[in-house]
């Protein structure tokens, strides 16, 4: 996704014969991860790896990464790179802040959301109607909103109760809901610490229990993008503003307003995983969304500009992102299944023949394996690098895999193709 | 081609000034909606300014901000996106200060001593750019992402390594961690300001001298050309016989080895040591500046030297109650209202350029816009 920069680099390899894989291809695949995951557990004694505490705090931390990735979806297939996602976030964090402890955490939602369409619509007129250069603007935005979130919160929060020159006060959480009867039923199965079936239970739990309706309003959103920019017409326009804009425009497409159609709503998930963010921390802080857009760019890397990868992107680095919290010991045993997993992946590429990916891969994983064997905990300092060192591993080891809009990054102006 | 002309001249001026005002009327808007006098924060602002101390911050914020400019324009002249400008010098100077700071240096030369802790520093920053460099030449990873990855990494290997167990001491008095202090023979001695307690950075020489050998590099060795020609027309580069791979490792080492001398100037004339509190961020500030001086090494002094005395006259604004963030804001409209001006003065000049192709050929009808 280089912005109108250099492309000798990539290797223009003859794109492999497609074949999709069938749903329960992906079946076999979540219960193979599954099953090695729980071996993992039983060999270390780590049970927090799927703890339905441990699966709870990975979807709070999920959902504000995987919304701003949402957002970066949506700027992307419409060929335009946002890497003011951060700023975009940052703003929804001061709206949720704003908004929330004055009117109650859902009209901070609406804050955090409008304030994050604005920093979107920015990015648009910068890019779509100026023709700036898309990494160049959204530097500029992820520059001007920090700065312009804490002169806010110098003006408003300082003299409210509780606040702070960098904080607001406090907002109220939204309701959580639960699986009536389900929820203790898994409890019970989970504390058994049985193979396999303890850590489906104890992974479900976590998902149905005390769940924040915010987190299943992501779930949504998820949803109805994956419906509305693959099953509508609405999204095979916008998408193609993202492949070849000038046949778009030849058949009649206003490339100009899908771009702008899919910057905003990409500021506006952002600024709504800002304020779910702001939310669920129960304040708006300065610093808080902490490279979380980026974080969300790398999952929708990951995902393969897809809803569902990105979600399971997400997911991971939320995961991660809870076993910093979970103690040493959960993420000593992430070193084996993290060297496990680089293993599996060496012999898949050995079959495909690619022997300089699988050569990496098994050295990576057989370094990750003696690792976890020679050492008895992880500095807690370097867990907070894996999503980065994961994408920078999935970029370097797939990127034959990956499909990135032909179009993206470049300036297009109408009438000017061919 | 390249005629002088004053009409040139001041469409090249148009823009960056169009966009200060324009920032400089938005800001002074927000200060009246928030119920401010924007003239109060001004006029505090040129009292500011006028103090020695001020002064003397401001040119260090300068020299640091200048040399970061640069490291980001190496990369922007190739039209590479440099964002890890900010991990590069973080991790360079961390390096760089434990090198400097290591006791087997007390008994070597003052001269060396200096000399091995900036080479130091520029390998780590090439190193940790390079790692970009080459991901982009073997496995086509867009730099930008992976910049952006490794700022993080960064991130936490400099937080690893500054811990009590492995570089980093702890500082009498406090509760900060650092790296063990570089003892007198090491620093650079700074210059005496009248007025001022703090001394102005002797490695604003260095920042003198990274601006004149980019220019040279750029517009008098080979190696500038075949740089500048790739930005400009990568296939017309190869077509010429460039290597293209080569000069883009070559050009993200050299981009590191220049973020590695950002921290230079603080912590040779300054801190002395790589604490917890050292100044973070100076990457992003150097992407602003590179594209407020259009990576020119004159334009980017200036536009360094704006940033300094904004960044330090704002503190002023804090005491009187007027956030002094207005400034934060002022310098992100600045950027993006220039790169947008930019853009619209270039467009402007095709056309006229058209118009007189057009005039000279006897074809002057419509002057139809012939694609960018």
């Amino acid at each position: 996704m280089s912005a109108g920069g250099l492309t000798v680099g990539v290797e223009d390899t003859p794109a492999p014969a497609k074949r999709r894989m069938s749903p329960m291809m992906y079946l076999y695949i979540a219960v193979a991860a599954m099953l090695s995951v729980s071996l993992v557990r039983v060999l270390t004694g780590a049970d927090d790896l799927t703890s339905s505490g441990t699966v709870a705090a990975a979807l709070t931390a999920a959902v504000p990464i995987a919304l701003a990735g949402l957002g970066g979806l949506w700027s992307e297939r419409a060929g335009v790179v946002n890497i003011g996602l951060e700023g975009m976030m940052v703003l929804g964090t001061w709206g949720a802040g704003f908004a929330g402890y004055q009117w109650g955490p859902w009209a901070g939602v609406v804050a955090g959301v409008l304030l994050g369409a604005l920093g979107g619509l920015v990015h648009a007129v910068a890019t779509v109607t100026f023709g700036v250069d898309h990494i160049i603007s959204g530097v500029a935005i992820t520059l001007v909103a920090p700065g312009l979130t804490l002169f806010l919160a110098k003006l408003y929060f300082a003299k409210a109760p509780g606040g702070g020159q960098k904080q607001s006060p406090p907002i109220s959480d939204v309701s959580r809901v639960s699986v009536p009867g389900l929820s203790t039923a898994l409890g019970d199965l989970e504390s058994k610490h049985w193979f396999f079936v303890s850590d489906v239970a104890g992974i479900l739990r976590g998902l149905i229990t005390n769940l924040s309706l915010l987190s299943l309003l992501a779930v949504v959103l998820f949803i109805v993008t994956g419906y509305v920019l693959w099953r509508t017409p609405f999204g095979l326009r916008l998408r193609s503003c993202g492949e070849a804009p000038y046949a778009a425009e030849s058949l009649g497409v206003n490339v100009y307003k899908y771009k702008y159609a899919a910057i905003v709503a990409s500021g506006a998930l952002a600024g709504l995983g800002g304020a779910i963010l702001a939310i669920n921390s129960s304040q708006f802080r300065d610093g808080q969304t902490g490279g979380r857009g980026y974080i969300g760019l790398a999952s929708m890397i990951f995902g393969n500009w897809r809803p569902g990868g990105l979600a399971a992107g997400a997911g991971l680095f939320g995961y991660t992102d809870a076993m910093q919290l979970r103690g040493e010991d959960s993420v000593h045993a992430l070193l084996l299944l993290l060297g496990l997993a680089l293993l599996v992946l060496a012999v898949i590429q050995l079959r495909a023949k690619r022997f300089a990916v699988s050569a990496v891969a098994a050295v990576l994983g057989v370094a990750f394996v003696l690792w976890f064997a020679t050492t008895d905990q992880v500095p807690p300092e370097l867990v907070g690098a894996t999503p980065y060192v994961v994408t920078l591993l999935v970029l370097s080891l797939a990127a034959q895999r990956l499909r990135i809009p032909k179009y993206i990054g470049q300036l297009y102006r109408r009438g000017q193709g061919g | 081609m390249k005629k002088f002309s004053l009409r040139s001249a001041g469409l090249g001026l148009a823009a960056p000034v169009g966009a200060l005002i324009f920032a400089l009327l938005l800001c002074a808007l927000i200060l009246v909606i928030t119920g401010h006098s924007p003239v109060e924060v001004v006029d505090q602002m040129v009292k500011s300014v006028q103090r020695p101390r001020t002064v003397v911050n401001s040119l260090n914020s300068a020299t640091t901000y200048y040399l970061s400019a640069v490291a980001v324009a190496i990369g922007f002249k190739m039209r590479l996106f440099n964002i890890g400008v900010d991990g590069q010098y973080r991790l360079a100077a961390m390096m760089a200060a434990a090198v400097g700071g290591a006791s087997f240096m007390g008994s070597l030369p003052s001269f060396l001593r200096i000399l091995m802790t900036i080479v130091v520093a520029m390998l780590v920053g090439a190193v940790w750019a390079g790692i970009a460099g080459f991901l982009k030449v073997t496995r086509g990873v867009s730099e930008v992402i992976s910049t952006i990855m490794l700022n993080a990494v960064a991130t936490a290997v400099v937080a690893y390594l500054l811990n009590p167990a492995r570089l980093a001491v702890s500082v009498a008095g406090s509760n900060n961690i650092g790296t063990a202090p570089i003892t007198e023979g090491g620093q650079v001695p700074g210059f005496e300001y009248p007025g001022s307690s703090s001394k102005i950075f002797g490695l604003i020489f260095l920042a003198v001298l990274v601006g004149f050998l980019y220019w040279f590099m750029l517009n008098r060795t080979r190696f500038g050309f075949d740089l500048k020609a790739t930005g400009l027309s990568e296939s017309a580069a190869v077509a010429s016989g460039v290597n293209v791979k080569k000069m883009i490792v070559a050009s993200m080492l050299l981009s590191g080895a220049a973020a590695g001398l950002v921290g230079m100037p603080q912590l040779l004339g300054a801190s002395h040591s790589y604490a917890l509190d050292f100044p973070s961020g100076l990457g992003f500030t150097g992407i602003a500046i590179a594209l407020l001086g259009r990576n020119h090494p004159v334009g980017m002094a200036f536009a360094a030297l704006l940033w300094g005395f904004l960044d330090q006259a704002s503190n002023v604004l804090d005491i009187s109650g007027v956030p002094k963030e207005i400034v934060v804001i002022m310098q992100g409209v600045i950027v993006l209202s220039v790169v947008i001006a930019y853009e619209l003065v270039r467009r402007y000049r095709l056309r006229l350029e058209q118009r007189e192709v057009g005039t000279a050929l006897g074809t002057t009808t419509t002057p139809a816009e012939v694609s960018a």
